[in-house]
């Protein structure tokens, strides 16, 4: 299908990329644009400019600190996090990223383009929550560091501002996750999913249910269940499931991810 | 914009409009029509082609993305008329029958191959998850990879 009509710039720089963002009202980053070229198509999104973050190595890299930290440049793709002898630090990454759509779509889909674009039924929001990872965004005026429960804020909306980028991920060392999910078809988008990380007690996050990922926490996998209740979730109703359906669906997913959390 | 992408060792200069995709590019500029479009929403992987030797859907992709990148497509395989091993085995296990996912299926299958020549059957299957087939049911394809994986 052709695109409506779109200025494209790439950037030779980070700091080149904020400039194109901030000078420009219409621009928006270009990640690996598995879901951006595509709603393009459908003008549910129409941008004036795409700045290509593609080629940018600062943006790019898995590293492993010391202290087990490991530290995602925003534009690794599902594939390297896959691949990533160092990513493997936290197991967790490689596996969910495995169940995102397909080859194809993991060669080119990026771990920042998957948060940014916060589509309540994606993977990596709620994985993000339930490990505590720190996002760093980036603009002109410098960068900070904002935590995962407080980086999504709306359905397709993030703390990212106008004129910045998330540029890096941080997740602290932690074996003990889990992620459990009910998809359309094998490792098709999720109808409901949840993210699980046992740390003395257990993080589990939800996905699918409400606008942003939904942090519920307990002290082990037998009480997530009831945790689950008491967040009086309010999940929308549609051609997949209904709303009571997403409840229960939460209920038992979440046990789930919680249970594989403690069993490492 | 000026693009110059080199395709199956070709190198082609064009100009294009940015919000051109990829698949058009091949397609409607460079007359490599063995690429399909299936169904231009990144589900069903015919567009599917290598670039810079990995595997994507190249109706994801923006044609200015790929200046200065090498893209291999489905007219690249055989040598003349002298088959791929993987071509010659969709032929002999009736890996086709309407014809029209069998590009992008040869690619991934190609991919896969290059990456792991000795996949099982569990990776076969999730090598070509990313492209559909409304006629064989599969079977025939993954009996065709698997006869050439070593």
């Amino acid at each position: 299908m052709l695109l409506r009509e779109v200025e494209y710039a790439k950037p030779g720089s980070v700091a080149e990329a904020f400039e194109l963002l901030a000078s420009n009202d219409g621009a928006r980053a270009l990640a690996g644009g598995q879901t951006l070229i595509n709603v393009m198509k459908a003008r549910a999104a129409s941008p004036d400019m795409l700045v290509d973050l593609n080629g940018l190595e600062e943006l790019r890299g898995i590293e492993l600190a010391g202290d087990g930290t490991l530290t995602i440049g925003a534009m690794t793709t599902y594939s390297e996090l896959m691949s990533s002898a160092e990513a493997k630090a936290r197991p967790i990454l490689g596996e969910v990223c495995a169940t995102i759509a397909d080859v194809q779509v993991r060669n080119r889909g990026t771990i920042g383009g998957n948060l940014c674009s916060n589509d309540p039924t994606n993977h990596l929001p709620p994985l993000m929550v339930a490990v505590g990872a720190r996002m760093t965004i980036a603009g002109a005026g410098g960068e900070r560091e904002v935590p995962a429960e407080e980086f999504f804020l709306g359905v397709y909306l993030t703390a990212v501002g106008p004129g910045e980028l998330l540029t890096r991920i941080a997740i602290p060392a932690g074996k003990k996750d889990g992620f459990a999910a009910v998809t359309l078809g094998a490792e098709g988008t999720c109808i409901c999913n949840a993210a699980a990380s046992v740390n003395g007690g257990v993080r589990v996050a939800l996905g699918c249910v409400d606008a942003v990922p939904v942090l519920v926490t307990a002290d082990g996998p037998e009480a997530v269940a009831d945790a689950v209740r008491g967040a009086n979730l309010m999940p929308p109703s549609d051609v997949h499931a209904s709303s009571e359906y997403r409840i229960h669906l939460s209920e038992v997913l979440a046990t789930r991810a919680a249970e594989e959390a403690a069993a490492r | 914009m000026d693009v110059t992408v080199t395709v199956n060792g070709t190198t082609y200069e064009r100009d294009v409009e940015p919000r051109k995709l990829l698949i058009h590019l091949l397609r409607d500029d460079l007359d490599l029509t063995g690429s399909h479009i299936g169904c231009d929403t990144g589900n069903c992987g015919a567009c599917s082609v290598i670039l810079d030797g990995t595997l994507v859907k190249s109706c994801m992709l923006l044609a200015v993305q790929a200046n200065g990148a090498s893209i291999e497509t489905v007219e690249g395989l055989s040598e003349g008329e002298e088959l791929t091993a993987l071509q010659q085995a969709f032929n002999e296990h009736h890996a086709l029958q309407c014809g029209y996912c069998t590009p992008g299926m040869l690619m991934s299958a190609t991919a896969l191959l290059r990456e792991n020549p000795s996949p099982s059957e569990d990776e076969i299957k999730k090598a070509l998850q990313g492209n559909i087939c409304r006629c064989t049911g599969y079977w025939n394809i993954f009996e065709a990879v698997k006869s050439v994986a070593k």
